[in-house]
C-alpha cells in the first residue's frame, strides 16, 4: 500500500483523533464542542477524499463537458456531505444553548465542577 | 390507493404535524393534536402490521425512484411489528400526559413539548421503515436532537447537565455510524440496505468491512446504554420530565436494538457479523456483566426513576444476552423481551408519573406509607415490578421463560442461572419500593394524599393490565415474534 | 496544524477564531478536490454559524479555560485505539484518486449518465439532492426545525422583553459611533441579500441551494441587525413571524410530496407537478428548495436572536 497515495487517510486519522481527544479529555463544555466539530468536519474530509476522481471536474454539466465528454467527480457522497454538515450545525447549535443555560444554573462550565456539585 | 400509501404516511403524518403543532399556541390544543396524530400512526402501524403479515414485505419507492438510485422504504414483520410497539404505547402516554405536563412545564413550554415529541416520534418511525442507511442516519439524528430537547425541559438543572452528555455521546455514536456508512459506500458504491446485503457477502474478508462494522456497531452500541457504554442513560431517564422518561424509556432504545438486528442479521449478514469479530463472545460478556452490575447498582439508588433506569440498561443487557446466543430461540427471546419491556418500563414511568403528580418528588423516602393513599397506583407498580422479575402471569415471567430455553437448549447453564438471578437482584430493588410504601408509615399523617385522578389511573392501569394479559394470552407476542425471526434468519433481508 | 494549537490553547476565543481557520481550510480543500457544493455549504453554513454561535456563546461564559486536574490517559488509549482501527480499515480501501473504485460505478454513474435526461438539471449534486434523494433531504430540514424548536424551548425570551432590552442594553445596541462599518454595511446588506436569491434559484445550474442561500440571507439580516441594534429588526419581525416561516418551509416541502400523493403517485414524484416530467422535475425542485431557504433562513435568524435575547435577559441592567 503506497503511503503516499494513502496519505490523505492518514492526515484525515490525525484530526479525527484530535477532535476526539479534545471531546473526551478537555473539561471545558465549550472546547469539548469545538472538539466535536474537529471530529465531524475531519470525517467529511474522508468522505470528500475518498470520492475524489482524479483529473475530473466538478459534477456540473456545461455545455462544453458534454461535448468533450469528460470525467465527473460522484455527486453522491456530495450530497450526503452536506446533510452532515447540516446536521451537525444543528446539534452544534442545540449543545451551545445547553451550555448557556448550564452556565446560568452552575455558574461554571468545567465539567469537574459540575460534577462535583451535582454529587453533593 | 391510500392502501399502498401507508409505509409513506406512517412517517409523514407526525412529520407534517409538527410544525403545524408549532404554531398553534394554547398548550391544551397542542396536547389533543398530538394525541390525535398518535393515535392516527398507531391506526396505519396495525394495518401495516396486518398487511406485512398476509402479503409479505411492504415496499415503497419515495419519488418513484426505483431503489438504488432512489430511497426505498421497506418494511417487514419486525419492522410492523416495532412500528406497533412503538405507536401505541406513544398513545397511552399521551393520554396521561396532559395533566402531567400542566404540573411539571411551565405554560409556554407545554406546546414546545409536543412538537419536540412528534419530532421524537417521527424520528423512530422514520428509523424503523427505511430501507437505505442515509436516510437512517437522518432520522437517527431527527430523534435524537428531539430526545436532547424533551430531556432538557425537566425542572432539575441536572436535566441540563443530563442531556448536555447524551448529546455528546449521543453525537458521538452518530458520527461513528455515518464513518461505517462511509466505508460501506466505498466498498459497494451503494446506499440500499437491501443492495448492501448482496455486495457485502463477496467482501466478507475486507479489512476496510471489519472496520466499517465496528464503527457502526460501536455508534449503535453508544446508543443502545449498553454496558459499558450506557453512563449517559440513568440521569437522562431521571430528570427529564415524566412524559418523556416513560416515552423514551419504552421506545427509544428498543428502536436503537431494531437497528442492531436489522445491520448484525441483515445488512452485514449473521455469518459475517459472527465470524468477523467474535461477536457471540463479546455480546454475551457485556450482556451478563451490565445485567449483573446494571440491576447491582439500582439497589443501591435513592430515586425511584434512578432505579427504574439502571432497570432499564439491565434489561438491555438480558436483550443483548439473547440476541448473543446466535439462535433461533435467543433471537425469539430478544424479540418477545423488546416487546414485554416496553410494557413494563411503560407502565412503570407512568404510574411514577402519577406520583410524582402528587407528591412532586422521586426520592424513595417520600413514599413512605403511600400505599395505603395511593392504592391503585401502587397496585399498578408492583404489578409492573412483578412483571420485571419475572413472576408467572405476568409478561417479565414470559420473556425469562424464553431466555432460559433459549440458554439451556445450548447448554449453558451458568448464563441460565445468571438470568435467575438477575431476577433475584430484581425483587431486592423492586421490594424496597414496595416497603417503603406498605410498610412505612407516612412521615406527616395528617396529609391527605390523593390518589391520582382517573385520567391518569386510566392510562397506566391500560399499560398495567396488558402486563397481564400479554403474560397469559401469548399467542400474539409469540406469533408476530416467531414470523419476525423467521424472517430475520431466513433470508438475506 | 491548527488542531494541535487548539488543543493546547487555555483561550477560547483565540480557539475559535482557529476553529474558524480550520474551516476555512476544509472549504478549501472542498473546492480543491471538486466538491464545490460542499465547499460553499461548508463556508456559508458550517463555519459561519458555528463561529457565530460559538463566539455569542463565549460572550455569556467567559474566555478562560481552567487547567485540567486529570491525568488523560484513558482519552489517549482510546484515542489511540480508534485511530488506529481506522487506519487499518483503510488498507483495502482502493488508491486515493482512482477512477475505477466501486463507489464511484454503480449508482454514481447512473447519476451523471441520466441524471441530465431524467430531470433536466446540470448540476448532477441538486438532482440528487433534492429530487432522487429528496427525502433525504426533507430529513435534514427537520433536522435544522428540531434545532430551532430545541433551541426555542431553552433560551426562550418573551417578545416585551426583548423590546425593552433592546433598546437599554448596550449589547445590542445600534454602533452608531462605527461610522465605516455602517456605511460598508449598508451598502453591502442588499447585496448579500441579492447573493443569497442568487445562490437559491441557481442551484440548477451551478453550485447552491436552499440551505447556503438560507445561511446567507440569515447572515445579511444577522449583520443588519448587529450594526442597527436589535430594536430596529424588531421592527421588521418578531418571533413568531419567524416560527411561522420556520414551519412555513417545511410544510411547503413535505407539502409538495402531499400533491404528488393526490395525484396518485408515490410521495415526492416530481413527474407529475406538470404536464411534462422535466418540467415537473424543475417546478418540484425549485418548490422544495424554496421550502428549505425560509425554513434555514428562519431558523438561523432565531438562533441567533434565542441567543442574544437570552443573554440580554440575564444581563439585566440593576
Amino acid at each position: 500500500m503506497n503511503v503516499a497515495e494513502s496519505f490523505n487517510y492518514w492526515a484525515v486519522m490525525i484530526l479525527m483523533m484530535s477532535g476526539l481527544y479534545i471531546l473526551i479529555a478537555q473539561g471545558n463544555l465549550v472546547k469539548k464542542v469545538i472538539g466535536l466539530t474537529i471530529f465531524q468536519t475531519s470525517v467529511f474530509i474522508l468522505y470528500i477524499s475518498m470520492a475524489n476522481i482524479t483529473g475530473a471536474s466538478a459534477p456540473v454539466i456545461s455545455e462544453a463537458s458534454s461535448q468533450t465528454n469528460l470525467l465527473f467527480s460522484n455527486p453522491l457522497p456530495h450530497v450526503m456531505i452536506l446533510t452532515a454538515i447540516v446536521v451537525g450545525i444543528s446539534t452544534t447549535a442545540l449543545a451551545l444553548s445547553l451550555i448557556i443555560r448550564i452556565k446560568r444554573a452552575y455558574d461554571t462550565i468545567e465539567e469537574d465542577e459540575i460534577h462535583d456539585m451535582d454529587a453533593q | 390507493m391510500m392502501s399502498n400509501q401507508l409505509a409513506i404516511l406512517q412517517v409523514v403524518i407526525p412529520l407534517i404535524a409538527a410544525p403545524l403543532c408549532l404554531l398553534v399556541r394554547h398548550a391544551k390544543l397542542t396536547w389533543l393534536f398530538a394525541l390525535t396524530i398518535s393515535a392516527l400512526c398507531s391506526v396505519i402501524a396495525l394495518l401495516l402490521l396486518q398487511q406485512v403479515t398476509t402479503h409479505g414485505p411492504v415496499v415503497y419507492a419515495l419519488g418513484d425512484w426505483q431503489a438504488p438510485i432512489g430511497i426505498e422504504y421497506r418494511i417487514d414483520v419486525l419492522g410492523a411489528y416495532l412500528l406497533t410497539i412503538v405507536t401505541s404505547i406513544s398513545t397511552i402516554i399521551l393520554l396521561a400526559s396532559s395533566s402531567i405536563n400542566k404540573s411539571e412545564l411551565s405554560k409556554q413550554k407545554q406546546p414546545l413539548f409536543y412538537v419536540a415529541y412528534l419530532l421524537c416520534l417521527t424520528g423512530m418511525l422514520g428509523i424503523i421503515v427505511t430501507g437505505d442507511v442515509f436516510n437512517l442516519f437522518i432520522f437517527i439524528e431527527i430523534s435524537a436532537l428531539a430526545s436532547y430537547t424533551l430531556i432538557a425541559m425537566g425542572k432539575d438543572r441536572r436535566a441540563l447537565t443530563a442531556a448536555f452528555s447524551y448529546l455528546l455521546v449521543g453525537t458521538l455514536g452518530a458520527t461513528f455510524i455515518l464513518i461505517g456508512i462511509g466505508l460501506m459506500y466505498m466498498l459497494t458504491g451503494t446506499l440500499n440496505m437491501h443492495d448492501l446485503s448482496v455486495r457485502l457477502v463477496e467482501l466478507s474478508q475486507s479489512r476496510t468491512l471489519f472496520t466499517a462494522f465496528s464503527f457502526f456497531i460501536v455508534g449503535v452500541c453508544l446508543k443502545l446504554a449498553l454496558f459499558p457504554l450506557h453512563w449517559w442513560l440513568p440521569n437522562a431517564y431521571t430528570y427529564s420530565p415524566s412524559v418523556a422518561s416513560a416515552f423514551l424509556a419504552a421506545t427509544a432504545t428498543k428502536v436503537a436494538i431494531y437497528i442492531l438486528l436489522r445491520f448484525i442479521f441483515g445488512v452485514f449478514g449473521q455469518e459475517f457479523s459472527f465470524s468477523a469479530l467474535p461477536l457471540q463472545n463479546i455480546l454475551m460478556t457485556l450482556g451478563i456483566v451490565g445485567i449483573l452490575v446494571a440491576s447491582t447498582m439500582a439497589i443501591y439508588q435513592k430515586n425511584a426513576k434512578q432505579i427504574l433506569a439502571y432497570s432499564s440498561i439491565a434489561q438491555i443487557a438480558y436483550m443483548i444476552l439473547t440476541l448473543g446466543f446466535n439462535s433461533h430461540n435467543g433471537l425469539l427471546a430478544t424479540l418477545i423481551h423488546i416487546f414485554n419491556h416496553a410494557l413494563m418500563k411503560g407502565a412503570l414511568f407512568l404510574a411514577l408519573a402519577a406520583v410524582m403528580y402528587r407528591i412532586g418528588s422521586m426520592e424513595i423516602k417520600q413514599f413512605a406509607g403511600l400505599g395505603k393513599q395511593m392504592p391503585w397506583t401502587f397496585a399498578a407498580i408492583v404489578i409492573g415490578g412483578l412483571s420485571l422479575v419475572g413472576i408467572p402471569l405476568t409478561v417479565g415471567f414470559i420473556s425469562k421463560w424464553y431466555m432460559i430455553v433459549a440458554s439451556l437448549e445450548n447448554g449453558w447453564w451458568p448464563v441460565a442461572l445468571v438470568i435467575v438471578f438477575g431476577s433475584l437482584l430484581a425483587a431486592v430493588y423492586v421490594w424496597r419500593i414496595f416497603e417503603t410504601a406498605y410498610l412505612q408509615t407516612a412521615h406527616e399523617p395528617n396529609k391527605q394524599i390523593k390518589e391520582a385522578p382517573l385520567r391518569l389511573l386510566i392510562p397506566v392501569w391500560l399499560l398495567t393490565l396488558a402486563n397481564i394479559y400479554f403474560g397469559i394470552d401469548v399467542r400474539f407476542t409469540q406469533n408476530i415474534a416467531e414470523l419476525a425471526t423467521q424472517s430475520i434468519l431466513g433470508s438475506a433481508m | 496544524m491548527t488542531v494541535f494549537v487548539i488543543i493546547s490553547l487555555r483561550d477560547l476565543f483565540a480557539s475559535i477564531i482557529l476553529m474558524g481557520v480550520y474551516g476555512l481550510f476544509s472549504a478549501s480543500f472542498f473546492a480543491l478536490m471538486d466538491a464545490v457544493d460542499v465547499a460553499l455549504t461548508e463556508a456559508a453554513v458550517g463555519i459561519a454559524v458555528s463561529i457565530l454561535l460559538l463566539l455569542s456563546t463565549l460572550s455569556f461564559t467567559g474566555r478562560a479555560e481552567k487547567k485540567s486536574r486529570q491525568k488523560p490517559f484513558l482519552a489517549l488509549i482510546i484515542v489511540f485505539f480508534t485511530g488506529a482501527l481506522l487506519v487499518y480499515g483503510t488498507f483495502d480501501l482502493p488508491p486515493f484518486g482512482s477512477a475505477t473504485s466501486p463507489a464511484h460505478q454503480h449508482v454514481a454513474s447512473y447519476y451523471i449518465n441520466e441524471s441530465y435526461g431524467e430531470t433536466g438539471v446540470a448540476n448532477l449534486v441538486s438532482s440528487v439532492l433534492a429530487s432522487y434523494r429528496g427525502f433525504d433531504t426533507l430529513g435534514e430540514l427537520v433536522v435544522i426545525f428540531t434545532a430551532g424548536v430545541g433551541v426555542i424551548s431553552l433560551l426562550s425570551t418573551s417578545q416585551k422583553a426583548l423590546k425593552t432590552n433592546g433598546t437599554t442594553n448596550k449589547l445590542v445596541a445600534p454602533m452608531t459611533t462605527h461610522h465605516i462599518l455602517r456605511i460598508v454595511s449598508k451598502m453591502l446588506i442588499p447585496f448579500i441579500m441579492l447573493y443569497a436569491l442568487y445562490v437559491q434559484f441557481h442551484s440548477d445550474f451551478g453550485p447552491g441551494g436552499g440551505f447556503q442561500a438560507g445561511a446567507i440571507f440569515a447572515s445579511a439580516l444577522i449583520l443588519y441587525t448587529l450594526m442597527f441594534g436589535l430594536q430596529a429588526t424588531l421592527a421588521i419581525t418578531s418571533q413568531s413571524w419567524l416560527k411561522f416561516f420556520a414551519a412555513l418551509g417545511v410544510l411547503l416541502f413535505a407539502g409538495t410530496g402531499i400533491i404528488s400523493m393526490l395525484q396518485q403517485h408515490n410521495y415526492l414524484n416530481y413527474n407529475v407537478l406538470a404536464s411534462d416530467p422535466i418540467q415537473g422535475q424543475h417546478l418540484g425542485i425549485l418548490l422544495v428548495e424554496l421550502g428549505v431557504g425560509i425554513t434555514v433562513t428562519a431558523v438561523l435568524f432565531q438562533l441567533f436572536i434565542s441567543f442574544t435575547g437570552y443573554m440580554l435577559n440575564i444581563r439585566r441592567p440593576a
